[in-house]
Order: structure tokens, then sequence, then C-alpha cells
């Protein structure tokens, strides 16, 4: 098992560029947060099939968040406080998903059915609402496991274009998530 | 969407590129050039700079807007960051705070009371209130851009308008601390506040 100082190199090379230390590392951490969002779910009365919504909320923040580390500094307590606030204002968000109207509960309820423990209805629905080259582009690299580079080639875009389109989908994901909360309000 | 179809996005997105560190410095450094180019190409320095620059008063409006400057730059290296605290650089802010009552202490009691107002006034207090967050609109501009991921726009307005002012404190011919206590303390406010509305809707990571 990884220690923190491990998770620390690892990060610390990807920042540097290391794409497969940052594989490392994305792998490493993900267990950890779901062991840690299940138990939390749990504490707080949330349906433990929440708990995916929660990592993969959490994993997003990492990732965009990361520039804020110092390498110089541990990434334990970095780390930590990340988790934490997303995992409140996550589990706020769902806590609150209990008053909303009947139809909105229908939707939400099949498809957490047939969720097989990793895939999530969250994302699902926030992936919907991204603009057209970003959707295809996400799709072609979360759901298909094309490169950037096939990606490109596949919707006739430039590499650039693709690396800045994929940048823009995953800040407004996170922005999704960020709203929703805030609808919820 | 899987979460290892997640983690295949976050991989395949580009390198982190720049330290917030070293994306904040940039802005500060930008945002000090333009405001003091700003302040020179437009109303200039204060035409009796060298003769005035003896007086307590003047040493204390300098000294005091850039106390704030760097205090409150210190502060925004330090409030993107989720693992430490910034507190501590907050209240490091009641220092500045502390001397600019000692400040207005002082005057009134060197002052005449009839002096009171016309000190208070000044001569320039709508410009003052104007320009500095005018002179602010680059430093804010470049924090904002570089804060990108953290909720500091007030710390970066803060940040801003005290930059602002310790620029402006090198035209202003307004020398009193009533003058600075009341005028200046409105402008950087009014930066603070705007910061603080941009930051809400825009920072939010």
């Amino acid at each position: 098992m990884a220690s923190e100082a491990d998770w620390a190199d690892w990060m610390r090379r990807a920042i540097g560029g290391d794409a497969e230390a940052y594989h490392r590392f994305l792998h490493a951490v993900t267990p950890r947060l779901r062991a840690m969002a299940r138990r939390r779910c749990d504490q707080f009365g949330a349906p433990p099939s929440e708990a995916e919504d929660v990592v993969q909320e959490v994993l997003l923040a990492i990732h965009l968040k990361r520039g804020t580390w110092d390498p110089a500094r541990p990434i334990g307590p970095w780390l930590s406080t990340i988790v934490r606030n997303k995992m409140i204002d996550s589990l706020r968000r769902h806590g609150r998903r209990v008053d909303i109207p009947i139809d909105d509960v229908v939707e939400w309820l099949p498809a957490e059915a047939q969720a097989d423990g990793s895939e999530r209805v969250d994302a699902e629905r926030l992936l919907a609402r991204l603009k057209d080259p970003q959707r295809d582009i996400v799709r072609s690299i979360s759901v298909e496991g094309a490169g950037v580079r096939e990606t490109a080639e596949r919707l006739k875009m430039s590499e650039g274009a693709v690396r800045v389109a994929l940048h823009r989908a995953l800040k407004s994901l996170a922005a999704f998530y960020r709203r929703d909360r805030h609808e919820d309000e | 969407m899987k979460t290892n179809d997640l983690i295949r996005l976050l991989e395949e997105d580009a390198p982190a590129g720049m330290s917030l560190g070293r994306r904040i410095t940039l802005a500060l450094l930008a945002g000090v050039v333009v405001a003091a180019l700003l302040l020179i190409v437009t109303v200039g320095l204060r035409h009796n700079l060298a003769s005035v620059f003896e007086t307590a008063r003047v040493i204390f409006k300098v000294g005091e807007t850039l106390l704030l400057a760097i205090l409150a730059s210190a502060l925004v290296y330090r409030i993107g960051k989720p693992d430490l605290p910034a507190r501590t650089r907050a209240l490091m802010l009641l220092v500045p705070l502390g001397l600019l009552v000692a400040a207005v202490v002082t005057e009134l009691a060197l002052l005449p009371p009839a002096d009171w107002g016309s000190s208070w006034r000044g001569q320039h207090a709508a410009f003052c209130v104007f320009f500095i967050p005018v002179l602010a609109l680059a430093p804010l501009a470049a924090f904002l851009v570089a804060l990108n991921p953290a909720l500091a726009g007030a710390a970066a307005g803060l940040a801003a308008g005290a930059i602002a002012a310790a620029v402006y404190a090198w035209h202003c011919p307004d020398d009193s601390p009533l003058f600075v206590a009341t005028w200046y303390v409105i402008a950087i406010g009014i930066v603070t506040a705007a910061g603080g509305l941009i930051g809400r809707r825009s920072l939010a990571w």
C-alpha cells in the first residue's frame, strides 16, 4: 500500500508533466476516497450509492485545484481539506434531494438501480448538459477510451483545440456540480 | 460515467501549468507596474514630492498604504491554498488598522478643533475616492485571473485597493490622517467590495 510520501512524490511528478505518475496517484487515491465517502454517507444517513458521486466530485476538485498544492509541503493536509469541503457540499446537496418533487425522484430511482456501483447518475446528467464539441470529446475519451490525438482525428479538430475543450469541459462539470447545489438551496 | 472513465479524462487533461504562487507573483508585479505607470502618465507625481517627504504626515500616509498593500498581498498568497490557514495573515491586517486609529487620535490632539473640518475634507476627496479604484483596476484584474480557482475576491480587492492607494499617495496633496482615514478607506472599501462581488461569481471552483 502506497504511503503519503508516495502520493506526494507522484503528484509532484504529475505536476511536472509525468502522466504515468498522475495515473498512479489517481488510482491510489480513489479507493481511499471511496472508503471515506461510504463511511460519511453512512454516518449522515445518505444511501451508500451516493458515495460514488462524492468520489467523482472530489476527484474533479483535486484535479482542477492541484496548482494550489505547494510541492514543498506534505500532501495529506491539502487533500484532506479538499475532500472534507467537497464531501460536506455534496452530502448537503444530496441531503436536500429528499424534499424535491416526485417527478425528479422517479427519474432518480431507476437510474440508480441500474448503476453498477461505480456508474453515477449525477455525472451522467451533468455530462448531458455539456455543449457540443465538449460532450463528444468527453465521451470519446472517457467512455470510448480514446486518446486526445485519436479524438482530434475522429472529430476533425486540432489536438490543441481538443485539449482546450477538454479542460473547459472539466471546469464546466465542476461548475454544474456547484450550481446544482445553489439551485437546491 | 464510471469513476475510471472520469480518471481517464483527468489524465488526458493538460498538465497543471504554472503554480498558484507564481501566478500571483506575476499578477502582483503586473498590477503594481500598470498602476504606477497609470498614475505617472495621467495625474503625475506630486510636484513638491521631495520637499514634503520629510513631514510625518506624508511618511505616515505612504508607509500606512504600503504596509496595508504588503499585508493584504501576503493574505492573497495564502487564501487560495486549502491546506494552509489564512487566519494569522488576516489578523495581521489589524496592525495597519491600529496605526490608522493612532494617527487619527494624534492628529485630533495636535490640531485645533477649528481645523478638523478642513483637514478631513482636504482638497481632493472626490478625486481620491474615484482615482484609487481606477488605479486598482489593473492589480484587481490581474489577481482575479491568477486566483481563478479560489474564493479570494475580497482579499484580492483589498490588496489591489491598497496597492492603488500606495501608488496614489505619491500624487495626493492631502496629508492629514483624518483625510486618509476617511477617503482612502472609502476608496479601498469600494475595491474590496467589488473584488468580493466579482470573486463570488468567478472564483468558485
